[in-house]
């Protein structure tokens, strides 16, 4: 992240071999709405891989679905190349995957250092413990004994945060992370990625805030009602095309018209 | 000073209504489970003692000794199996299939024992006493009782809110979903929860056998009606809230006993419709949000 366009290069280089996460042609329902459409991806180590779309275009099923709170309809979800696609969340984690859910959902009457502690309680051996994310969040320490529910919207962020690293995981997911925050407060939380990018963690996070995500993202991936109408590296993808794959304008980008425009699917030159 | 005497009576009595309320309040707590069949279960405790007394010659004090490991082993096994069953049907199957086993046990029962009551025979245990001055006299007993409610309620209030899995039981009772995000088996958690909670009805299923009697169908005409009584009073969820719910429910009941000896429980059943009135979170419940 030093230079605008170094990860670029580094992607080039790194982005073979097996995927840390992959998702093959995962179509999943909402009872009977259709919430995603043959969405595939693959994540690699190091990257920050952004999930955009608008409101309702499936993202946090997307997310909920890889964490396994969501049961596929068809498809599959593989980590390091191990199929992981019928196991439940708490195996999933054990097997590298935490997400910080949308919301936060922390456990409101639990302390912040209960909530870390929980996070904890069945984490995969690795550099990150309650300690650790002390040292990330400056003003924790002082506040552990706090009760969660009490805490501001950006302070629950932290937490939730911090109760998803404690965990160890490989890849960390993370759900709309500005919702509902003050934009101030939004930048500083994305403030901390590039700290946990060195640390080894991989990202992969969904995020409405289109200018937020290109900020942090080495690689974007544009869903529209459920299919993906976008994917790439952020660099040389004019803001129109984003523009268009977000809303699902006629004639460019993704949606291609018979007029012109490139197919779904297809990267953009790198 | 037979004032007196009835409140003492009420307080000590009002012990062992919190050990009945204390699971009930627990498995709605935790997995918002309505345990129809609590009541039952203590009954049930009673009859197991019973046997257990009958083919071991133990004491009857010391028959929770094997009733209690049993029914702890029970509610996770009935947890994990039957109740989860149910809740992944919705809350309302939990309520339709714990009624369901109440009824089952009601009338096994009767099938395989008799309408008869019974009670657990301590001998001289259940008659010895103290007095204080010339009208209070009090029994042993029910002061053993009392302290081993008090002692159940500090050690579950104790294991909740300091040990890994008292944490993770509040954990779920928050918020299933990111538990499991947290890497925690939620039905697991469920189990334990439950097998505490039927340890303490087992508890105080014997209590009442040693203290009073009960046949088949004391479970839901009097214990899971005192049980609700003590919880709501006290307030959803607290520990101390359901002590002094079941103090307040015992002592109105002997002051009701005293005023007309045919209006012990219409007394207590009075004051817990009042409270419903007037605080109807409970003593210790937080006016709810929603």
């Amino acid at each position: 992240m030093s230079s605008p366009d170094q990860p670029a290069a580094d992607q080039v280089k790194e982005r073979t071999g097996t995927p840390l996460l992959e998702v093959r042609a995962l179509t999943a329902h909402h009872g009977q709405l259709r919430a995603l459409t043959d969405v595939s991806l693959s994540v690699f180590p190091g990257d920050v891989y952004a999930i955009i779309g608008a409101n309702g275009a499936g993202k946090s099923t997307l997310l909920r679905t890889i964490a396994g709170l969501h049961r596929p309809t068809t498809g599959s979800i593989l980590l390091d190349g191990a199929d992981v696609t019928g196991q439940r969340p708490e195996r999933r984690l054990a097997a590298g995957i935490a997400m910080v859910p949308e919301g936060r959902r922390l456990f409101g009457s639990l302390t912040v250092e209960e909530n870390l502690q929980v996070g904890s309680s069945y984490a995969r051996p690795g550099p990150w413990n309650i300690e650790r994310v002390y040292e990330l969040f400056s003003w924790m320490r002082d506040r552990r004994g706090q009760r969660a529910a009490q805490l501001s919207g950006g302070e629950q962020q932290s937490v939730a945060i911090g109760r998803a690293l404690v965990a160890n995981p490989r890849v960390l997911l993370l759900d709309e992370l500005s919702l509902g925050l003050a934009p101030l407060i939004v930048r500083r939380i994305y403030g901390t990625l590039p700290g946990l990018l060195a640390a080894g963690v991989t990202v992969l996070l969904v995020e409405q805030d289109v200018s937020q995500a290109l900020r942090v993202a080495t690689r974007i991936h544009c869903l529209l009602e459920g299919a993906t109408t976008l994917e790439g590296p952020p660099e040389g993808v004019s803001p129109q095309r984003i523009e268009s794959a977000y809303f699902g304008l006629a004639g460019v980008a993704g949606v291609a018209g018979p007029g012109g425009g490139s197919p779904p699917h297809q990267e953009p030159p790198s | 000073m037979s004032w007196v005497n009835a409140i003492i009576q009420g307080i000590l009595i009002g012990g062992l209504y919190a050990l009945f309320a204390c699971g009930l309040s627990l498995m709605f707590g935790v997995m918002k489970v309505i345990n129809l069949a609590h009541g039952d279960l203590a009954v049930v405790a009673g009859y197991l003692a019973v046997g257990v007394i009958a083919v071991t010659h133990i004491p009857a004090v010391w028959s929770f000794i094997l009733v209690v490991p049993i029914f702890a082993v029970a509610g996770y096994v009935l947890q994990r199996t039957l109740i989860q069953a149910s809740l992944n049907r919705g809350v309302l199957t939990t309520l339709l299939v714990t009624f369901g086993l109440s009824v089952v046990i009601e009338n096994a029962l009767l099938q395989f024992s008799s309408a008869n009551s019974h009670s657990l025979g301590i001998g001289h245990l259940v008659s010895d006493s103290f007095s204080i001055g010339p009208q209070i006299s009090i029994a042993y007993l029910l002061v053993a009782i009392f302290v081993v409610a008090v002692v159940v309620l500090l050690g579950l209030q104790y294991f909740l809110s300091l040990s890994r899995h008292g944490r993770l039981i509040r954990a779920v009772a928050d918020d299933r979903e990111a538990a499991q995000l947290s890497g925690v088996d939620y039905r697991h958690i469920f189990g334990i929860a439950a097998g505490i909670a039927f340890a303490t009805v087992a508890l105080a299923g014997i209590a009442w056998g040693m203290v009073s009697a009960f046949a088949p169908t004391t479970g839901t005409d009097t214990l899971l009606l005192f049980a609700f009584e003590a919880v709501v009073i006290g307030g959803l969820g607290s520990l101390w809230g359901t002590l002094a719910g079941g103090i307040i429910l015992g002592v109105a009941q002997q002051i009701g006993a005293q005023i007309n000896s045919a209006d012990q429980f219409l007394a207590g059943q009075l004051v817990f419709l009042l409270l419903l009135v007037i605080r109807p979170q409970g003593l210790t419940g937080q006016q709810s949000t929603t």
